[in-house]
This record gives structure tokens, sequence and C-alpha cells, in this order.
């Protein structure tokens, strides 16, 4: 019996060793996709900055001998219904495709980080106001509310762009509202005050920045919806007008081709797919080295 | 003696429900004194603190009667916006938990700059000679670059260090201490209330030092107010207390301090203090203390003058002398 039971404890030890490498590993991994997302978002940016550089045509140049040409020498991705070289377009668009991303994370990220702030900070019909707002808000299916803005503000660019800073800033001020509750009950807080300091300096330099980790990595992870929303809003016609070039647009015009030419409608989504996947990667590591949960 | 720098008189607070937390408090903190503040466990000494600062934690609590006179102003009918300048600027709060009051993604020294432009309205520059000075004061070695450190980069002893800087940026002419090194081990913690003594004695702080521990009283206070239930028991110059106490509260609290020649069990005093939602009609020790009478269980006795500087709030003081009776 006490052989068995040592072996028993021996076999439990082996068991525990990969386990107690496994943080380590975590750690390693968790670097590595930091890394990794940071690199492919890093190639993103570059290629939009060279675009004119690196592009081998003109991305709205007609060649209208090559229409539907098939990927090849002359064109690696190939060529659409008006012999445009994909290549050419799909590097174009990672400008355009890009600034969605961005422009439509900063807007929802401020407004939602300020409202949240001052709603958790204030508490009482402050909050109760603001929170209801958010409820209305979150009401609607979110691609809904979208597009009846866009409706209302006429198909562009910008219209889009306000459309996202409307609807997406809830999710921000949820986040941070919850992070200052917690804060401002915080020993800290108290200190603060204990030197005398005012509430807006409490609220906007001290808990604030330790209330945004959650946020910012929440900020990489929405990139990611934000970029698919921008492509949907283009494909359905109402953001980047033809003949600039942008991801979904350009899987909406392939659309009618996608049996007979793969090439218009595949190499446009496989670039939406890529930067979807650095930002998640991104934010994943993010969130690791932040020690945030998502 | 000096006339006194702060002055609390017959302070209270108490929830909105009726409930006295602190009830009918008094003392005077004189210039260049440390005055401990004595008691367990809420018995409403750190309210007492928070009070005096008005910064009472939630909403349902409230400063319900009393003054609280810093060079002649009372503090409890100061607006807000006046009250601001004199907390961190008149008078410093410093916490039993250093690790959780620092904000822990700022750089220490920007903490302590940050105080000092707002107060005294430095430049960026000044601010940052000052912080370093700050430090330096406080005893932390390699200021220059321990400003730009995070609070997590320092051991317990240096975060305290760091927090009475922040408190005493300023150069607040008094400083609330809560429990400074009761989350300290007794190496640190001796460190601390030498820096406190020597911050006494350099610049004339004034000090209130709130502990638990009739030790760390021995060692540094000029005079003693013990709290009981809400209430003050006993004031008087730390060597008269400790040597003769007047209250039973405060015999039985120093009977309850272990001796280095000591054998034996250590003394308790028996029971438990009273809710204070419940508490007995007379006296709020009377349930617990050995020389209880029928007067003590009907009347609460008031702190009155004992002799020179001394108060004692009990119907049968220890000495033997005046048995007051109320008429």
């Amino acid at each position: 019996m006490k052989v068995s039971g040592s072996s028993e404890a021996l076999a439990g030890l082996g068991a525990a060793v990969p386990r107690m490498r496994s943080p380590l590993l975590r750690r390693f991994s968790a670097q590595s996709t930091l890394v990794f997302g940071a690199m492919l978002f890093t190639a993103f940016v570059a290629i939009a900055l060279a675009a004119p550089l690196i592009a081998p045509y003109d991305p709205i140049y007609q060649d209208l001998d090559a229409r539907l040409a098939p990927p090849g020498l002359a064109h690696p991705f190939g060529t659409d219904n008006f012999g445009r070289d994909i290549l050419s377009r799909v590097i174009w668009a990672t400008r355009i495709d890009l600034q969605i991303a961005l422009i439509g994370v900063a807007f929802p990220f401020v407004i939602g980080t300020l409202v949240g702030t001052v709603a958790g900070y204030a508490g009482g019909w402050v909050d109760a106001v603001l929170m209801r707002l958010i409820d209305v808000v979150l009401a609607f299916p979110y691609l809904v509310l979208m597009l009846a803005l866009i409706a209302i503000l006429g198909p562009g660019l910008t219209s889009f762009y306000i459309a996202m800073a409307l609807v997406g800033w809830v999710s921000y001020a949820r986040l941070v509202r919850a992070r200052i509750l917690v804060l401002k009950n915080a020993d800290f807080a108290i200190a603060a005050q204990s030197l005398g300091y005012g509430h807006t300096r409490i609220m906007f330099r001290h808990l604030l920045p330790n209330a945004l980790a959650g946020s910012v990595v929440f900020a990489m992870s929405d990139a990611v919806l934000v970029l698919l929303a921008g492509a949907s809003i283009s494909y359905l016609g109402l953001g980047v007008q033809p003949p600039a070039s942008e991801w979904g647009l350009m899987v909406a015009e392939g659309q009618s081709f996608i049996t007979s030419a793969w090439w218009l409608t595949t190499f446009p989504g496989l670039a939406i797919v890529v930067l979807s996947f650095a930002f998640s990667l991104f934010a994943d590591g993010l969130g690791e080295r932040l020690g945030v949960r998502t | 003696m000096s006339a006194p720098r702060l002055s609390v008189s017959n302070l209270e607070v108490s929830t909105d429900t009726g409930i006295h937390l602190v009830d009918g408090l008094s003392f005077e903190l004189r210039a260049g004194e440390i005055l401990g503040l004595v008691g367990e466990s809420g018995s409403g000494k750190t309210m007492a603190c928070r009070a005096l600062m008005r910064l009472l934690p939630g909403a349902r609590l409230a400063i319900t009667g009393g003054a609280v006179r810093l060079d002649g102003r009372d503090l409890v009918r100061l607006p807000e916006r006046e009250m601001c300048a004199v907390r961190g600027r008149e008078i410093g709060m410093i916490f039993q938990n250093p690790a959780s009051h620092i904000d822990p993604i700022m750089r220490i020294g920007n903490q302590i700059a940050e105080a000092i432009r707002l107060h005294e309205g430095a430049s960026r520059r000044e601010a940052r000679r000052a912080a370093v000075e700050a430090l330096r004061r406080v005893g932390i070695p390699d200021p220059e670059s321990r400003s730009r450190s995070h609070a997590h980069e320092f051991s317990g002893g240096m975060r305290q260090r760091a927090m009475i800087a922040l408190a005493l940026a300023c150069r607040p002419s008094v400083l609330i201490a809560d429990e400074p090194t009761t989350a300290l081990d007794v190496t640190v913690q001796a460190q601390v209330l030498r820096l406190l003594m020597h911050l006494r004695d350099t610049e004339g702080v004034s000090i209130l030092l709130v502990t638990h521990d009739l030790g760390v009283v021995a060692q540094t206070c000029d005079s003693v107010a013990v709290m009981y239930a809400g209430r003050l028991c006993e004031k008087a110059s730390t060597r008269a207390l400790l040597e003769k106490p007047l209250h039973h509260y405060a015999a039985g609290l120093i009977r309850c301090q272990p001796l280095s020649e000591g054998v034996g069990p250590l003394d308790t005093i028996a029971g438990q203090p009273p809710a204070l939602d419940a508490l007995p009609p007379g006296c709020r020790f009377e349930p617990r203390c050995p020389g209880a009478s029928a007067l003590c269980h009907e009347h609460l006795p008031e702190l009155h003058d004992h002799r020179a500087g001394r108060g004692v709030a009990c119907h049968h003081p220890l000495d033997g002398s005046a048995v007051e009776r109320p008429s």
C-alpha cells in the first residue's frame, strides 16, 4: 500500500511538472502574440504609407483589354471587370481601411471614456440618466441603428464616422464607468482628496489613467468590429463611394463574378481577415501584458 | 504652553439614522506636539480623523455638531472650496496602508510635484525640485532617482516615507496620522516614528497620531486622548496617563500591554465594546467596568477637567478624587 501510495505521489509530481512550466509558456506566448500582432499591424501601416511606391498600377486606371484577367505575372491578384489591377486597389484601400478602423475607434473611445468617467464618479441622477441613455442605444441592433443614422446623414465616410461615434461610445462608457465605480472608493482617491484636490483633478488625473487599461485593450478588439462594420457599410453602398477602393466595397463589386472570377472578392476579403487578425492578436497580447481579462 | 493650533470641541459625527459614531470629542493640539488618539477598533478614531478633514466616507455620514478650529477658523463651517485649500496645505494626512494610498501609476515625484503646483502655484521645474527636496526630508536615499519610481518599486517603509513626504509637501502645520505604523514591521515602525518626532522637533509640525498601540504612544506622544465607543474617556500627558491612569478603561488598556519582565497570562478587559446602535444608558464602559456603580448605570459622565491639563470622564476616577454627582 505504502509503495503504491508513493508511486502515486510520484506520478502526481510528474504531472505537476508541465503545469509548473505553463505560466512561463503563457507569458512567452502573450509576448509573442503582442509582438506578432504589432508586426502585422506595422506592416499594414507601412503598406498604407508606401502605397504610391509599391502599387504596380494606378488603382483606378482601367485597362479594358485586360478585363477579368486571372492572377498572373502582370497582375499578381488579377484584374476586375473594368480591367483595374486588384493588387494596386487592395494596397490603396489599406489607407482607407486603416483610417476607418482608427478613426472609427477613436471617437467612440474618447466620448465613451468621458461619459463613463463622469457617470461613474458623479453617481446619483447623472449616472442614472447616462445609463438609461446607454440602454436606449443598446436596445437597437448595432448595425441597424448605424444604417438608420447613415441614411439620415447621407452616404459617405464622414457619415460613417459620425454614426460610429453615436453608436459605439456605449461600450466604452460602460467599461470605464465600472472601473471608476471601484476606483473612486480606492484608498488613493481618498488620499488625493486629503491633499485638497478637486473632483475634476481626481477624476481625470488619478482615476481615469488607472481605469484605462481595460478600454485600451477593448479598443483594439473593437477595431476589428469597426473595420468589419466599415466594410459592411461600404458593401451596402453607404460608405466609401466608387471609384475609390475599399476592401468591403471591392467585395461588393466583385460578388456578381464570384463563380467566374474568384479573385475579385477573395483578395480584398483576405486583407480584411488578416488586418482583423492583427488587431485581435495585438488586443490579446496587450490584455495579457496589462493584466486585463476581456 | 503655547496656544493650541488645532482645537476640537464637542465634535459629533452621526449617521442619517441618528447613530453617533463620534460623540462630543474635544481636544487641543498644540504647536510642535504629538497627541496620541488611542482606542480599540471601532471606537471612532478614524471617523474623528476623517471628520477633521471633512472627508467622511459616504453621504450617510455627517458632522452634526461641534467645531474644529484651526488658527481661529472653524473648519466645520468653511465652504468646500476653502476647505480644499486647507487640505494638504494646512493639514496633511497619512494613512495606515501606504501601498494603496499612493496612486499606483503616477511617479512618486510627480505626485508630490502635483500637490506643490496646485497649492503653491510653483512652476513645473520648481515643483520638481521641491518634490526631490520633500523626499530628502523624509530620509529617502538618492531622492533624485527615487522620485522617478512608482509606488510598487518601494519597500513598505519607503512607501510610508513617500506618503509622509506627499502629505508634508506643502508644509502643513498639522499632520493627521491614521495608524501610520500598523502595517509595518517593528524596525520600520521605529524608523517612521523617529521620522515623525524628527519632523516635530525640526519643523514644529503638530501631529495627531492615531493608534491602538500604547507602546507607540509611550515612545512618541507628548499627550494622549483615550477614546471608547465614540467618546473620550481620558486625556492627559503621556507620562501621567501611563503612570497613573484615572479612567478604568485606560487602566485596563495599560494592563493589557505585554511587559518585558512580565510573566503569566496577559490581562484582558472582559466583554466587548457596545454596539453603537445599542449603547448602554449610562457610562458606555459601565458594563465592562470593574468600578461601576448604580450611578454609572444611569448617568453618562461628562469629560471634566481633573487637574492641570488632565480630563477624565468617570464618576469614580481611580485616584478616588472628586466623585461627581449630577444634580
